[in-house]
């Protein structure tokens, strides 16, 4: 704020309208009305004791998709899947991020996976509505855009079969930040954030429609693209494709899901 | 109540009965008798076949007379699956499949999923110049020809049928321009992992200057049919109201959150595709004294004006297309690449002559590549991507996981209709039932896209 006192002058903390660009992350506020601490601090040391490295979600052997026989004599090769991390680079706005939130919330963080450029927290359940309140609420922070919610379903991570993945946008400071949560099959239950992010109720009922997981405290969890009386969820793996046999000039061709496919 | 019997009833001829007629002193009464019952509330079932609703939409409206009391959007009857198809099929027949989902901006879905799946593979850099500006021609004229079906259904659904007429008209050109590249006037399949299926026609040149021209003295008659028409204003000017904090709770994009004077696109914002290297402006509404914007009227406004700066880039496209003539349009490495250059022969589009003499009379090694690669596939390492870009509607993005395998082990598309048609209740309620279908329109949803 400068010195003048123009009849429209702002008040403190309203410097940011939406006829001010942000361009990256220097122009965009350092301050926010919320928070008196709200300055950025050095105090980044709780990053290096977050988990990070690869994380092994299946082993399989062969070159072929499931129950399908080899001949080929690559039978015994065997894959391990595991989701690449980087770790956290010393450059941008990441290292930042991820201390500030420890900060806020001391046991946020299970895992931080840095790949491809994206960054992804994984929190676990328990502390997902203070985690996402705490990434919306706070200035340096704000990510106060939820884009989308979808589920995973990786069968083989024992434990942790069901995952949904939150997209977080911050138009503050035009960053992007996936946080991921996890919940076991026999226990499908995950924190609804649409108290949060009211963007987030008809994902999560999307979520629950294809992936059968609870999100406790949704207004309204309901199907939302199959039909109400629905049984099964169709976008698990353990849920069939669908379709027929179809015969062609003598030859059967079997349904997508029933083909020998390359891994 | 009082009736009469059948005047219209020829003499001698026996009358039907009852009548019930427009003149006369009986209306009173029936309003009055209307009037009795005025605190009912009137459940409304619009759609799901509705020639307002932009496909299968339905929409539960409780009303009390003509006002709207609540209204529930209910989705999800064109459904079909194709995520989960996706996950039994390789990585460049994902792009068949997404392509399918929001129909009216079929590039889109196709760059979104593109862009996720090479993210994954680290070819973001490789992808040669020449595919990018195609890319970006393709991607820009799709949003004039979205707009124009936006601008369309949504003039004819407030009367102004003219505007639906020569809208469809400018699409035509559009759609005739795509056919010529692709092969097909929607489902392109034409964006693939790795650049795109194949460049120009020789014509294509010549053929999108045609285009340019033709839009450049077109897309001026919509402003000056509608931008000053009074009945076009009082239908839209403070309808489908939602302002910057209802936007961003409910996660609205595009020209709806733009229509507040945000000045949100990702174009700008998060480039891809080479957008910092053109020459164009992101369209927001800015706020004047006549009126609030945040409404129907302000993002028709966005609408006609981003689709004026979207030729100011198909320009520039035609410029970088003439110069870059015979340069690849698909990454360098074999191994991803698609291995043949498509053609649109006399009985449709297949692989080109040159390549199938090639494999079957040349080389031997060039034949087995083929089969492995259009059979098996690529595979792409293992991990997750989220790449966003500016569709006409809003945000579009495609979740994209890879469990190292030669199929997309998830694939997710974000898509902005789903997250729009949230906001309907925020926008109509406690409005007039009329004012729905203006609302409705304004969000521009293709249920193809929400229901995927």
């Amino acid at each position: 704020m400068s010195d003048d006192k123009a009849p429209d002058a702002k008040l403190p903390g309203e410097q940011k309208t939406v006829d001010t660009h942000v361009e990256g992350a220097d122009s965009a506020p350092g301050a926010g009305l919320e928070r008196e601490d709200a300055q950025p601090d050095e105090a980044l040391d709780a990053v290096a004791l977050v988990p990070v490295g690869a994380h092994v979600i299946e082993t399989r052997t062969g070159m072929w998709s499931g129950g399908s026989g080899d001949t080929s004599g690559y039978g015994r090769i065997v894959h391990t899947v595991e989701i690449p991390n980087e770790g956290l680079p010393s450059e941008g706005w990441y290292a930042g991020v991820v201390g500030r939130l420890l900060k806020l919330v001391p046991d946020a963080l299970v895992r931080v996976v840095f790949d491809r450029g994206e960054l992804t927290f994984f929190v676990a359940r328990e502390k997902l509505t203070e985690v996402m309140g705490q990434l919306r609420d706070d200035a340096q922070l704000r990510f106060e855009f939820l884009p989308s919610v979808s589920g995973v379903n990786y069968p083989s991570d024992a434990g942790a079969e069901l995952h949904v993945a939150y997209h977080l946008q911050s138009m503050t400071h035009n960053r992007r930040l996936r946080v991921e949560t996890t919940c076991p099959d026999d226990d499908p239950h995950v924190p609804s954030v649409t108290p949060l992010y009211p963007a987030a109720d008809w994902h999560e009922r999307e979520t629950f429609d294809m992936f059968g997981i609870v999100f406790d405290g949704h207004p309204h969890l309901t199907r939302i693209l199959m039909p109400d009386d629905w049984v099964g969820f169709p976008q698990r793996k353990d849920y069939p494709l669908g379709g027929i046999p179809v015969e062609y000039k003598g030859t059967t061709v079997p349904p997508p899901d029933q083909r020998r496919s390359y891994r | 109540m009082s009736t009469t019997d059948d005047f219209y009833a020829q003499p001698g001829e026996e009358t039907e009965g009852t009548v019930y007629t427009a003149m006369g002193g009986d209306w009173a009464e029936i309003a009055a008798e209307q009037a009795e019952r005025s605190d009912e509330i009137l459940v409304i079932n619009m759609g799901p076949q509705h020639p307002s609703t932009h496909g299968v939409l339905r929409l539960i409206l409780e009303c009390d007379g003509e006002t709207v009391l609540s209204i529930r959007p209910g989705i999800g009857f064109l459904h079909t699956g194709i995520e989960k198809n996706m996950e039994y099929r390789t990585w460049t027949q994902g792009s068949t499949f997404v392509t399918r989902m929001d129909y009216v901006a079929p590039i889109f879905n196709e760059v979104a999923y593109c862009l996720g799946v090479e993210r994954l593979l680290g070819i973001e850099n490789d992808i040669p110049e020449r595919a990018q500006v195609l890319r970006v021609l393709m991607m820009e004229l799709n949003r004039i020809s979205s707009h124009l079906v936006c601008i369309g259904t949504g003039g004819m659904e407030i009367g102004a049928l003219t505007v639906m007429t020569i809208g469809f008209r400018e699409r035509e050109m559009i759609l005739d321009f795509f056919e010529a590249v692709t092969g097909l006037r929607m489902n392109h399949a034409y964006i693939r992992p790795g650049g795109v299926a194949t460049d120009l026609p020789e014509t294509g040149i010549a053929q999108l200057r045609e285009l340019i021209a033709w839009l450049h003295k077109h897309l001026p008659e919509y402003a000056e049919f509608c931008n000053e028409n009074p009945i076009f204003k009082m239908r839209m000017i403070g309808i489908g109201h939602q302002d910057l904090a209802a936007c961003m709770a409910l996660g609205v994009s595009g020209p709806v959150l733009r229509s507040t004077g945000y000045d949100w696109d990702l174009r700008k914002q998060q480039p891809y595709c080479g957008y910092e290297t053109y020459d164009f402006e992101s369209i927001a509404w800015k706020p004047t004294d006549g009126w609030a914007p945040s409404d129907s009227y302000a993002r028709f406004r966005i609408r006609l004006d981003e689709m004026w700066e979207s030729l100011k880039i198909v320009e520039q496209c035609a410029d970088r297309l003439e110069s870059s003539r015979g340069k690849p349009v698909m990454v360098a490495d074999p191994k991803i690449a698609w291995p043949a250059q498509l053609a649109v022969g006399p009985d449709g589009q297949g692989n080109s002559h040159e390549h199938i003499k090639h494999i079957m009379g040349e080389s031997m090694e060039a034949l087995i590549h083929h089969f492995k690669i259009v059979t098996e596939g690529f595979r792409v390492p293992a991990g997750q991507a989220y790449v966003p870009i500016e569709s006409p509607k809003g945000e579009i993005a495609c979740h994209v996981v890879s469990d190292g395998g030669t199929r997309p082990f998830r694939v997710h598309m974000r898509d902005p209709g789903f997250n729009h048609l949230q906001s309907v209740p925020i926008q109509c309620e406690g409005g007039m039932i009329s004012d729905v279908v203006v609302a409705v329109g304004s969000l521009d949803p293709v249920m193809g896209g929400v229901d995927r």
